[in-house]
């Protein structure tokens, strides 16, 4: 497959502007007669939803969640960027750029990462229009903060709680157009096939989670923003039913799934605490504006109280490592610096498996310069939440964390338009691989999924419709045609084939086991043998899936086992995917880490001359490798630099 | 800890229910209570039976979908924390837990724990907004808000939408919920031109719904995960007063 990106020519800061221009209208009046569908209600997909009714277009929006409001972006804590300058502290939307670029380890696609910075201004200014109650300083005006991988305050924020009050903007616009009837909503219904006919996605086949009724959409347009897959490592601080079956299925009708071996680290989340752990908790990384980050010098202080070590016995290893970052390097970069230590002995907290897995994050200086009623205000929630799930207060010690899953760089490949190499479906947010490379910055999440939303789809989608529909007239592909009936049959046949195995083990067992297995093998450390050995497990483990598994109940009602069997089903085989990627990508970047590609210090080491370019996997039907595609990335604006945070 | 688990069990809408008991041996006081339901339906699977049906998400208390009666408190009593955030360290060797829906007419039971709160939705559809479109508006700092006002609005802001408030109103009311949203875009001057407008809509749709009415017990106040003050009814209505005597009715 020839990928075609389909950036536009002329100058990076006039791309957008030009393309917006050149792109195909659809006249008001003829909108309504174009069916869009959309398929998750986060920021990305709440806010496409939104603004492509506002325009006139006929949404349906479909979500597993029992209401739209409920999408895990509803999770973020910190913030979102955007480059307004309001510090004057030399913001700009080339320095934006510039940084995650830099921040995403120079493997993201310049023209989308430009056209982000550009939008992010406008981000804000929507957000505020919908009263989304943004922290302010007395003067009435917005106050920002920093965050990791930037040494500017560009990150607005709502208490810890601004991903929660970006979506419940979003799901208001989307509740708006509901009520207005300009978008069907359904609510708990899970999509389960792409339709594709004549080489188009034409619409969708869908689970009611309630009743277990299976039914066909027909649509001009598909619009996947169904979030990451980071729930193929089992624990992450993903919600518990974030999966990765609508990519997934998509990708086997041939939308090219990218770089899945992109996966974020976080390093500040609350430490595993025992074998029954669902799922592990963040802790903001806007914490480490005033937190410090450190371990014993010596492996014998471990567990001692660390009030008890003396400054001298301690290692602030952010500090130490990067001194102009300090505690504010990049995740993966903290992230590695964490488990390094705890590798080498230092780590703190109870011994589990005869490893202690976490480091100190310390508020003791913060609270002496500020007080503690400044540190209660501004991560009171945070200190909450970790007192509730560890029973300590970190006022009064410490807090513990560790380095956990948490964002997926990775996804389905889309290019300039967002359109996927499925023509009609679109991927926007999470879902998709474009804006971070192979790193996010902290509080780019939430920017990249309301531009997608509220600033690109709404143009990009359009264009795509007058491009290929009679406008007058469009075609529509009736539910009763044979692609339809074929997708629906599938589907039953699978779901009636998960509950007659009738087996010995849970479906939770089986996604227990293969979380561990990725992310001992496919985690923060990464080694050509531990991958080969992963490729080697996984089909068993997937082989025994579909041999042993126990699914309880019918198909026919309100059925949690069910639908969990079928989304690890899913996993098992997309964790072969991302095992194969993070094999064939033999460098170091960003969340990938290669144990044989580092330096002397143990940095990751970049290989541009081989592997500066997207890899875009292809399905090629069942029991085949995929075939891997590839899009060079091409830097005219910035000059590829190791990346360094000394 | 050995526990013993009191757990409504209705296999769909139009089954009456009724509790079943069950053994949770082993568990251990760092689990939070929604892993010791995932342990004793590990435990019913491989026996093959069917597990208890509940909502959960995030599990960080934030989505609002978890929606547990424990020990007849909505969320399970600890202050401002949602059932899933809530520990077993809280529970003692040999308690006697019993685990029931949401119950209030608006929220019927869909299965076993697990509740419909799609009324929530409609009434937010009703007038839980600011009717803006995206694109064109104006800069965001164009327009300070006082800082006072926007704090108070965040407070209101940060209501997940549990519903534990109408759980524990012996009136199955609604209006801590609806009132946080009015108070919220309404002390913001971006939701003010709509202020009366929006009350009215969703009072209405309240109503609809067929919430009851708050008496003042406070109940809703004391459950909410977000300690969402009970101060918003009154503000809400006072806003709706002024809404109905502007419209003259």
């Amino acid at each position: 497959m020839k990928l075609d990106a389909k950036i536009p020519a002329g100058p990076l800061a006039q791309k957008w502007d030009k393309h917006k221009f050149e792109m195909k209208l659809v006249n008001p009046a003829n909108r309504r007669k174009f069916d869009v569908i959309v398929i998750g209600s986060g920021l990305a997909g709440g806010a496409a939803a939104a603004t492509l009714a506002e325009q006139g277009y006929n949404v349906k929006c479909f979500c597993f969640q029992d209401s739209p409001r409920r999408a895990h972006s509803i999770a973020a804590q910190g913030g979102i960027n955007a480059a307004k300058n309001y510090k004057n502290d030399g913001d700009s939307v080339q320095r934006l750029f510039y940084d995650t670029i830099k921040g995403g380890d120079f493997r993201a696609r310049e023209a989308n990462v430009y056209r982000l910075a550009q939008v992010s201004v406008n981000i804000i200014d929507q957000c505020v229009a919908q009263g989304v109650p943004f922290a302010r300083e007395y003067g009435g005006l917005l106050d920002t903060r920093s965050f990791g991988g930037s040494q500017l305050q560009r990150t607005f924020y709502a208490r810890g709680q601004t991903g929660q009050q970006l979506l419940l903007g979003a799901y208001q616009s989307l509740s708006r157009q509901i009520g207005l009837g300009n978008v069907k909503m359904f609510s708990r219904t899970e999509m389960l096939e792409v339709v594709v006919a004549k080489g188009q996605a034409r619409g969708v086949i869908v689970r009611d989670l309630v009743s277990g009724e299976i039914t066909a959409h027909s649509g001009h347009a598909v619009v996947l923003a169904t979030g990451g897959y980071g729930n193929v490592f089992f624990l992450s601080t993903n919600a518990k039913l974030c999966n990765v079956t609508a990519t997934w299925r998509a990708y086997k009708k041939g939308a090219c799934y990218a770089n899945p071996c992109y996966t974020q680290i976080h390093p500040t989340c609350i430490p595993v605490s025992g074998e029954h752990q669902s799922k592990l908790t963040l802790m903001s990384e806007s914490l480490r504006n005033d937190g410090r980050v450190w371990v014993p010098k010596k492996a014998a202080d471990c567990d001692k109280d660390p009030k008890s070590i003396p400054e001298s016995d301690r290692d602030y290893v952010l500090e130490r490592k990067y001194p102009s970052f300090g505690n504010l390097a990049p995740r993966d970069i903290a992230s590695r610096a964490a488990k390094e230590a705890c590798d080498e002995g230092r780590g703190v907290g109870p011994l589990i498996d005869g490893k202690r897995l976490g480091v100190y994050l310390d508020f003791t200086d913060a609270i002496a310069r500020f007080g503690e009623a400044k540190i209660r205000e501004r991560y009171g929630n945070l200190f909450d939440m970790y007192e509730r799930i560890t029973g300590e207060n970190a006022y009064q010690q410490p807090m513990r964390i560790y380095p956990a899953v948490h964002y997926t760089m990775g996804g389905t490949w889309v290019d300039y338009n967002l359109m996927s190499t499925l023509p009609g479906l679109f991927v926007a947010g999470e879902a998709n691989f474009s804006d971070h490379g192979a790193n996010r910055l902290g509080a780019s999440a939430l920017m990249q999924g309301l531009a997608d939303g509220y600033f690109i789809l709404p143009y990009t989608v359009g264009n795509y419709l007058a491009a290929n529909y009679s406008a007058a007239k469009p075609e529509t592909l009736s539910t009763a045609a044979p692609e339809f009936k074929a997708a629906l049959a599938a589907v039953n046949e699978r779901l009636t084939r998960l509950l007659k195995i009738n087996g010995q083990r849970t479906v939770l067992s089986f996604h227990r086991q293969l979380g561990k297995m990725v992310w001992d093998k496919c985690g923060m450390a990464r080694s050509e043998k531990g991958l080969k050995e992963l490729l080697r497990d996984i089909p068993a483990l997937r082989e025994e899936f579909w041999k042993n598994v126990k699914v309880t109940g019918t198909g026919e009602e309100l059925n949690q086992d069910l639908e969990y069997a079928g989304r690890v089903a899913d996993f098992l085989e997309f964790a072969e995917l991302l095992a194969l990627d993070a094999l064939e990508r033999k460098e170091s970047c960003g969340g990938h880490f290669r144990v044989e590609y580092q330096d002397q210090e143990g940095e990751a080491q970049r290989n541009d001359d081989d592997f500066c370019h997207a890899a875009a996997w292809e399905y090629a039907g069942p029991g085949k490798p995929p075939i891997l595609n590839k899009e060079p990335l091409v830097f005219e604006d910035i000059h590829l630099a190791k990346r360094s945070y000394k | 800890m050995n526990l013993t688990l009191k757990v409504w069990r209705q296999k769909n809408a139009d089954d009456p229910g009724q509790f079943e008991t069950y053994d949770a041996p082993g568990i251990i006081p760092d689990m939070s209570f929604l892993e010791m339901l995932d342990v004793v339906n590990d435990q019913l699977i491989a026996a093959g039976k069917e597990p208890i049906a509940f909502d959960s998400d995030c599990r960080e208390g934030i989505c609002g979908t978890c929606s547990l009666v424990i020990n007849g408190t909505p969320h399970g009593g600890q202050k401002a924390t949602t059932a899933c955030q809530l520990h077993m360290r809280h529970f003692s060797d040999g308690d006697t837990i019993t685990i029931e829906p949401w119950r209030a007419r608006p929220f019927p039971v869909l299965r076993d724990l697990v509740v419909d709160r799609g009324a929530f939705d409609r009434i937010i559809q009703a007038g839980g907004f600011v009717s803006v479109n995206t694109g064109g508006t104006p800069e965001a700092n164009g327009l300070p808000v006082l800082k006072d006002d926007a704090d108070l609005a965040m407070d209101a802001a940060q209501c997940i939408g549990c519903g534990a408030c109408v759980a524990a109103c012996k009136n199955a009311s609604a209006m801590l919920f609806v009132s946080a949203k009015i108070s919220h875009l309404g002390l913001l001057p971006q939701g003010k031109v709509e202020k009366d407008r929006r009350a009215l809509k969703m009072v209405a749709q309240m109503d609809q719904e067929g919430f009851g009415n708050c008496t003042v017990t406070g109940s809703c106040e004391a459950v909410c995960p977000k300690e969402i003050s009970i101060n918003f009814i009154a503000r809400m209505n006072g806003d709706y007063a002024v809404a109905l005597l502007k419209q003259g009715a």
